[in-house]
């Protein structure tokens, strides 16, 4: 096989990392809808796809998207949600909910967006490390048998930040 | 567009170093292109990562996203990121001699 000189900095020109480059984030979910959760695991998977390291921390509604019999029942808000279009009052119609769920659903499988199980497992095998927040399983009564496998633990707020430092904290 | 010159080669990259004509690609090319990122050699799963990757964008015009990487290529996902640590769509790509991929996912 011939060796192919080649220089080094040429293949690498732009992929050289600032020095401020972002190399950890630990993202933050605290909402239980369908918008609500997806940015997060697109945030977080887009990281490891980039090479950053990458934290998720579900608290309050957002550990519906962690909690196995929470996980497939996720649904678009369609009532207090202005950008979406729909009056309040036929938001709130039975059924409105699923039926916007099932269309944005389909859209995002067209992308090859998976289904919130799915995608927080991918998240797990790409190196994401998942947690769920203490006050809020103490609150809402939950143990660590009501989460999927891939969460690595139950934290504490000042955990959290341990978890975070020397990287972003997104809250979402 | 910079021009990368390799031998008697001129090859188009962009900024990062990402081939824009995938037909200026060989595989001694993509053992050079590995080990200035970090990857000093190429096993029989880099290679069938990489073939996949190729192959997809070459058939379909589209790199396929981490997820198809994961169910289709051969190699499972966290297999991936073993074999390519800073990224395995991206680097897999990068070696692949294809543009880099436009998707969020």
């Amino acid at each position: 096989m011939t060796t192919i000189a080649m220089p080094a900095t040429a293949v690498q020109a732009g992929a050289e990392r600032r020095d401020d480059a972002i190399t950890k984030v630990s993202i933050i979910v605290s909402h239980g809808s369908l918008e609500g959760i997806y940015p997060a695991l697109i945030m977080a998977n887009g990281a490891r796809m980039e090479g950053i390291e990458a934290n998720l921390f579900f608290t309050f509604f957002g550990m519906d998207a962690i909690t196995k019999q929470k996980q497939s029942k996720i649904r678009v808000a369609t009532v207090g949600n202005p950008a979406m279009g729909i009056p309040t009052l036929l938001g709130a119609i039975p059924g409105m909910s699923a039926l916007a769920t099932r269309m944005m659903t389909k859209k995002m499988a067209a992308l090859d967006i998976p289904p919130i199980d799915e995608f927080i497992q991918l998240c797990a095998d790409s190196g994401v490390r998942l947690f769920a927040c203490k006050a809020s399983v103490d609150m809402f009564g939950l143990t660590q048998q009501d989460f999927v496998d891939t969460v690595e633990g139950i934290i504490t707020v000042g955990d959290f930040y341990g978890l975070a430092a020397g990287g972003q904290i997104i809250f979402t | 567009m910079p021009v990368l010159q390799v031998l008697d080669a001129s090859l188009e990259v962009d900024a990062e170093g990402f081939l824009q004509k995938p037909e200026q690609w060989n595989e001694d090319l993509a053992l050079e292109i590995a080990r200035v990122n970090g990857i000093p050699d190429l096993n029989e799963r880099h290679w069938m990562v990489i073939r996949f990757m190729r192959d997809t964008y070459l058939r379909t015009g589209t790199a396929p996203t981490i997820r198809t990487l994961g169910k289709d290529s051969g190699v499972p996902i966290k297999e991936l990121y073993q074999l390519f640590p800073k990224g395995p769509a991206k680097l897999a790509a990068k070696i692949g001699g294809i543009p880099k991929p436009k998707g969020c996912i």
